[in-house]
């Protein structure tokens, strides 16, 4: 963003920035920009707050004020991520036959779909779509349970993309299924891969994917880096 | 250390491009200014092309687009707040409404959008493609560019 910053203003464009790293943003020093100590992923820091939206905004554009630059200004508001699980009903078992975390993907289709309908676009689809998804969390539970994960048939060939499509399915369904306010920072991450089966079933996939000798990018990006 | 701790330790020890001689516009007033979103979210409508791994380009985001879905490949921050709300991300409705106020001259026509996780030289997008989309918003008159990082 910082990078950006210098290319527009050089075209002829003021800038504002928003900040997210602060240290990478002092070292970067666009003319203007607003630290903002959010969570990672919320630029704006709020959802579905208009106002607290607003503030940002105002205190960002106020920088365009300043006669002279580099501006690094912090916003005074600091939000913490919040590192405990989501609460969310998980389906029961239904069909024993069935590895479980292709048995809870299918259980939690209703409430994926609900959430399509109300907001009318979906992140799944970078390899697979919905009808998709427990497929592909059968082929990382075979993987998981020593299947070559090159032969095993991943939707695209891609170890990372898929992942992205079973997350943003079940993040998806989630929110029509939380109990209490909308999640906060990292509480549906740590809900999907600490609660849920297919979280549980990508990070063995990635340890067995890990094991077999593959090249660092093919496994780790499969999960958050910290994971 | 928590997840967003741990990816802003990770964040600041990488190698940041220097701007020897930074440019500096003297920006009009507000109220009479053109402003557009630049962001690194990775957005896209769902019948453009999604962002590759490695995607140094950029996608246009036409003003009145509210479809938008989060294409970036980076799993290490939280995917839900845009599903919650666009605005977190992509401020396109605050910018209307600020507009409708009188606080800035008007939305711009067109917006972009970026991926955040680019190679660390950062060449294509200072020297390319980043001075496309520039001259793109530039045609459409544009005076502010709000950069909103994912």
């Amino acid at each position: 963003m910082s990078v950006l910053a210098h290319v527009f203003e050089a075209a002829g464009i003021a800038t504002v920035a928003l900040s997210s790293v602060r240290e990478m943003c002092a070292k970067v020093s666009p003319p203007r920009a607003l630290h903002c100590e959010f969570p990672l992923g919320r630029p704006l820091g709020k959802p579905n707050d208009a106002a607290f939206q607003h503030d940002v905004l105002a205190r960002a554009f106020a920088l365009l004020d300043a006669p002279s630059g580099p501006v690094l200004v912090d916003h005074p508001e600091v939000i913490e991520s919040d590192e405990q699980p989501l609460a969310c009903a998980l389906p029961p078992r239904f069909d024993p036959s069935l590895p479980p975390a292709v048995d809870e993907a299918r259980g939690l289709r209703k409430a994926y779909d609900r959430q399509l309908s109300r907001r009318g676009v979906t992140a799944v689809g970078r390899v697979t779509d919905a009808d998709g998804v427990p497929g592909a969390i059968g082929v990382l539970h075979a993987i998981a349970n020593g299947a070559d994960w090159k032969e095993a048939g991943l939707p695209g060939g891609n170890t990372i993309s898929v992942c992205h499509d079973i997350r943003n399915y079940y993040e998806e369904a989630a929110l029509e299924l939380v109990d209490g306010p909308p999640p906060v920072g990292r509480a549906m991450e740590d809900w999907f891969y600490d609660q849920t089966e297919a979280g549980r079933t990508i990070l063995a996939a990635r340890a067995a994917i890990k094991d077999s000798g593959a090249k660092f990018p093919i496994w780790f990006y499969m999960v958050a880096g910290h994971r | 250390m928590n997840g967003d701790q741990a990816m802003r330790a990770f964040a600041a020890g990488l190698p940041g491009p220097e701007f020897p001689n930074p440019a500096w516009v003297t920006p009009k007033p507000l109220a009479q200014s053109t402003v557009a979103i630049v962001t690194s979210a990775a957005l896209h409508t769902p019948d453009d092309e999604a962002f590759s791994a490695a995607d140094t380009g950029y996608r246009v985001i036409e003003r009145h687009r509210r479809d938008l879905v989060m294409g970036h490949w980076s799993p290490n921050f939280d995917h839900t707040g845009i599903v919650l709300d666009l605005n977190v991300v992509y401020p396109i409705d605050r910018l209307e409404e600020l507009a409708q106020q009188g606080a800035i001259g008007a939305v711009a026509p067109r917006h972009i959008s970026f991926a955040g996780n680019q190679p660390d030289d950062v060449a294509t997008i200072r020297l390319d493609t980043g001075p496309q989309a520039a001259a793109a918003l530039k045609a459409d008159g544009v005076d502010v560019v709000l950069l909103t990082p994912v």
